[in-house]
């Protein structure tokens, strides 16, 4: 029997279409965690890297992408985890970070703070505490239209 | 097997799930929203290096034990943590001086680590730097902003000083598992830190205006697993409890 084996880049398009299970406006492939995609014989291998060591989302991650790629027909898969180089907010891509503004989070900054109030875009903005309702966030404040919102931690 | 890396594993895994675990016990009693999730953060931090640090010891030790069989299934005697990790929380300023100890400590171990011989403990140590600069930045902010407060704050915070240091000194005292590390390039010599942790406790203690014991002197036996603490048995009962009512139950 022939084993249809789809292209990478059909399998890296799969990919960018499953959503962030904590943040759905932003793709897997938008936050940068999937590593590698590759064909091992018949076996299609993907290699994603945790953002947190200890993010609850971490294995509904893996379940939906599992879940995808069943779904578009891949019999043989196996998910590798990666830590090293650990994953960092670089790779969070532009059109990410933009989509991420867009829901009221505001993106990461490398100066370690938000560039701006992701509603009113003021820049008089104060930091509430360093963690919030995710691994991954902060909790900031702006103080011109006084409405709290996260803020995507720069690691 | 290489039986003092199997020793080691659980030396730092033990460490992240008793302290972790001990930090999750404020979830929903802290002193404000903002703490409150701070903390249940930076425990879920320390749980998830636990399952990379206890999930690579249960491999080493090939005899089909995870990280959960490790951690919900053995008994006190059997956990490698230092005894600072496993005392209790006491009001939330003596948590906060724990917690700067330990992440002071656990930073430049950690760091010191990234460059070791086995590539899977610097990948787990190059993933937790990044988790543990955090916990480290608030924990120093918070005993600097607590010890430097009012007069109440920082009577307070000199008093959690003053209980745990006994307990500081177990974090660089080396024995035989230490040797064996340093020997095959796989993990620092304990002492080694030690200049490190000191120069940066006293900038902090000293922006906090906190005074350090003049007395050095230093509780053992956690990490070796020769004497615990009583605290360490009681955290057990109620953090094993669902697994030894219900032995390997799962979502």
């Amino acid at each position: 029997m022939v084993i249809e084996k789809p292209g990478l880049e059909t399998v890296w398009k799969w990919l960018s279409a499953v959503p962030d299970p904590e943040i759905p406006v932003i793709s897997l492939t938008d936050l940068g965690i999937i590593r590698d995609v590759s064909w091992q014989g018949d076996t299609l291998e993907v290699t994603v890297t945790p953002t947190y060591s200890g993010c609850p989302a971490t294995s509904i991650i893996n379940l939906d992408i599992e879940t995808a790629l069943r779904g578009h027909g891949i019999e043989n898969l196996t998910l590798k985890r990666q830590l090293s180089p650990a994953w960092t907010t670089d790779w969070l891509t532009q059109s990410g970070k933009a989509k991420l503004e867009e829901y009221g989070i505001a993106p990461p900054q490398p100066a370690g703070g938000p560039k701006h109030c992701p509603r009113c875009k003021s820049t008089a903005v104060e930091r509430i505490s360093q963690f919030g309702s995710t691994p991954c966030k902060a909790q900031w404040r702006c103080q011109d239209c006084l409405e709290p919102f996260d803020y995507f931690k720069c690691i | 097997m290489n039986t003092p890396l199997f020793e080691f594993l659980c030396r730092m895994g033990d460490n992240t799930l008793v302290l972790g675990h001990r930090v999750s016990e404020w979830c929903g009693v802290a002193p404000v929203l903002e703490e409150d999730i701070a903390l249940a953060n930076t425990a879920l931090d320390l749980i998830g290096q636990t399952q990379l640090w206890l999930g690579m010891a249960g491999e080493v030790e090939g005899k089909d034990r995870d990280a959960d069989k490790l951690a919900f299934h053995r008994d006190v005697w059997d956990f490698r943590n230092t005894l600072l990790c496993e005392q209790p929380n006491g009001d939330f300023g003596q948590t906060m001086m724990r917690q700067f100890l330990f992440d002071t400590w656990h930073l430049i171990m950690l760091k010191a680590l990234a460059g070791s011989s086995n590539e899977q403990i610097a990948a787990i140590a190059e993933k937790s730097v990044k988790e543990v600069t955090y916990h480290q930045e608030r924990s120093a902010d918070t005993v600097i902003g607590l010890g430097d407060g009012t007069e109440e704050s920082h009577m307070r915070m000199q008093k959690a000083l003053d209980k745990l240091w006994p307990y500081v000194g177990e974090l660089f005292i080396g024995d035989e598992v230490d040797a064996a590390m340093v020997e095959q390039g796989i993990a620092p010599d304990p002492a080694s830190l030690r200049t490190t942790f000191d120069s940066q406790l006293d900038a902090v203690l000293a922006e906090a205006t906190l005074t350090k014991p003049a007395d050095d002197f230093a509780h053992k036996g956690g990490k070796t697993g020769a004497r615990h603490t009583e605290h360490l048995g009681h955290m057990l009962t109620q953090m094993q409890w669902l697994q030894r009512a219900y032995p390997d139950a799962s979502w």
